[in-house]
């Protein structure tokens, strides 16, 4: 394969290089993963395999906590990742498709600000705001903060696919008697389908994960996975935090493979393909 | 071209301005055209000439500055792309990817409101005139180039439309397939009775198809005609330079015999030239002649002749043709096309001096 000599592959050290890289990347996850089936009370010292962990967060002392921490993460998700990306989908054509306007790079970084702004600045920003203007904390904080921040993962894979997509598509349909909106629904919305659905599928997995602005905004009594976890290791790691974990890793793993799958499908129909 | 009929397309003293005034752009200026019914029409120029401008606002994708534009009488200037019943090939055909060929071809017509069944039959008899009936279930991009350009033309004819509007359609081609595709197109053309509105920049395309051709430079229209026209009597230097080969050289105008120019070219040779008139004794202009209208004789053995004389700088084979540089007295250097069918050119060594000979009426003076 590394027929070229100028591959980087062939640089010395680099074999060893990437192994340490992994290594720092992924030891930590693997061994939290197979932690999670130790059936031994302490978190370091292996006891044999077991799932009672498992059960542990389905009927355990924190089993209800988790479930209502775990649908509140997940409903949120799954409306923050829609209203984000609706949001992103609009100002991706907005923004792309509409003519060029003043101050389209400004609109341009406010779409993007979140991914540059400290995630603890967004976090103290958005509980001043919700204090300044007396919003009850709880549930719908939640969702509104993350609708914000999600919006620029719906964003990029949306704005990405938009932009490699011919405007004469769009012209063609027009020119064959569709109105602007079949236009829209029936050539440019299929064609921006797998990056729609990526960029959901993006915006769902960081809204899941968030741990900073949630833990802010969340106020008493409402936690998400990510808190409900928190919270408990405060008290001590138990090896139940490490099997819930490994779960949301699962979940993640699952949501991101997807993601990317589809984008390359949808890179595939798009191409000339013999 | 009935007299009675309305004509297809009028579009009367078409300006088109991009941009805002300090940085605005003239894309199109008092552009004028007026095609028949049933019309060939190709606007043929280089890029950036404003054809493609043009075919767009015909098409109603671009708006208009000034002017108008009339559609068999009617005014559809302001009618937005979807009302007007004038349908485009695109350059690189924008078939739809995730529709079935039939789909893509049976789009306008489900979109005018027929039904599936009605929309389907018309397309099918469409696909099978571009003879890829048997293709309607597969996806554009499972296509060859060539059978993708014949959907969209299929696509671009099913809803009827009163104009059809080709944007370069043939270059993305192979040079074999676009050959066979500029026979075609003008077969269906002849066949349906649907006025084409042909866009490139290949003069070979225009020259082949074409029954007017509108030569366009710098958003001006700068001659209309049939190609024998605007090949033979080109109007100015762009035309004659842009059609074609041709040898333009800087002339005065020594006397005028009726219609024609006697000027002085090589050294104080005159030269009698066809003209549009309009011209006075003592004009600077430009002659062009084709260099296939240029024959090389030994010095001498022609008495009939002009007496312009040159030397042979050069030959280079062509193929058909041996193009042969040959340079006159005054420093001057013109080219000469010998057809490869008889060896006459070639029976010049490099550094002969040979006697130049132009046809009768192959000199043209343009003055602008």
């Amino acid at each position: 394969m590394a027929k070229n000599t100028t591959d980087v592959r062939r640089y010395p050290g680099f074999f060893s290089f990437t192994i340490l890289c992994l290594f720092l990347l992924y030891t930590p996850l693997i061994i939290v993963t197979i932690y999670s089936f130790n059936d031994s009370k302490s978190i370091t010292t292996w006891g044999g395999f077991s799932f009672r962990w498992y059960q542990d967060i389905f009927y355990g002392l924190e089993a209800a906590k988790f479930k209502t921490a775990a649908w509140n993460s997940i409903s949120i998700a799954l409306m923050a990742g829609i209203t984000a990306t609706v949001i992103a989908t609009s100002a991706a054509i907005g923004m792309i498709r509409g003519e060029p306007f003043k101050g389209k790079s400004l609109s341009f970084g406010l779409i993007n600000l979140p991914l540059m702004v400290p995630e603890i600045v967004s976090a103290v920003a958005t509980l001043i705001f919700f204090s300044a203007i007396g919003f009850t904390r709880g549930y719908m904080s939640i969702l509104l903060a993350h609708i914000v921040f999600c919006i620029p993962f719906a964003y990029l894979p949306i704005a990405a696919r938009l932009e490699g997509i011919e405007k004469s598509y769009e012209e063609a349909a027009i020119d064959l008697y569709a109105t602007r909106w079949k236009a829209f629904t029936k050539v440019l919305m299929p064609l921006m389908a797998p990056g729609i659905l990526s960029g959901f599928l993006l915006a769902f997995i960081i809204s899941l994960d968030d741990f900073i602005i949630t833990n802010f905004v969340k106020g008493a009594g409402v936690e998400t996975l990510p808190t409900a976890i928190f919270g408990s290791v405060k008290q001590g790691i138990k090896p139940n935090i490490m099997a819930l974990s490994t779960l949301m890793l699962l979940v993640s793993i699952f949501f991101v493979s997807l993601s990317y799958l589809i984008n390359k499908l949808g890179e595939r129909t798009g191409d000339k393909q013999s | 071209m009935t007299d009675s009929s309305p004509l297809a397309l009028e579009v009367s003293h078409a300006v088109k301005i991009y941009g805002a005034l300090p940085n605005a752009v003239k894309a199109l200026n008092d552009v004028s055209i007026d095609v028949a019914n049933n019309e060939f029409f190709t606007l043929l120029g280089p890029s950036g000439c404003g054809k493609t401008t043009l075919l767009r606002m015909i098409a109603g994708f671009e708006t208009i500055t000034e002017g108008s534009i009339r559609l068999f009488g009617e005014n559809i200037e302001n009618l937005p792309a979807n009302k007007r019943p004038v349908n485009t090939v695109f350059q690189q055909y924008a078939l739809f990817p995730h529709m079935t060929v039939l789909q893509n071809v049976a789009f306008g017509l489900t979109m005018l409101g027929k039904s599936d069944r009605e929309a389907n039959g018309i397309a099918t008899r469409m696909l099978d005139m571009v003879q890829l009936g048997e293709f309607s279930n597969r996806k554009p991009t499972q296509l060859s180039g060539g059978q993708q350009q014949r959907v969209a033309l299929a696509r671009a004819l099913a809803p009827s439309p009163k104009l059809l509007l080709l944007d370069e359609p043939l270059s993305a081609l192979d040079l074999k397939l676009r050959h066979a595709m500029r026979v075609e197109l003008k077969q269906i053309q002849e066949e349906l009775g649907i006025t084409f509105i042909f866009v490139t920049h290949d003069q070979e395309e225009a020259l082949t198809m074409s029954d007017r051709i509108a030569v366009m430079s710098n958003g001006e229209l700068q001659q209309i005609g049939t190609g024998r026209e605007i090949y033979e009597e080109p109007k100015n230097k762009f035309v004659a330079d842009f059609i074609g080969e041709t040898n333009l050289l800087t002339t005065q105008v020594e006397s005028i015999q009726g219609a024609n120019a006697v000027c002085v070219v090589g050294n104080h040779t005159p030269l009698e030239c066809a003209s549009a008139g309009g011209i006075s004794i003592g004009d600077t202009g430009i002659i062009s002649i084709r260099p296939e209208r240029i024959t090389l004789t030994k010095p001498g053995s022609d008495a009939t002749g002009s007496n312009l004389t040159g030397t042979v700088k050069r030959f280079i084979y062509l193929g058909t043709d041996t193009q042969c540089m040959v340079e006159l007295d005054d420093g001057t250097e013109i080219h000469v096309r010998v057809q490869n069918a008889h060896d006459s050119a070639t029976d010049f060594d490099v550094g002969e001096r040979a006697s130049i000979k132009i046809d009768q009426g192959a000199a043209r003076l343009l003055v602008n």
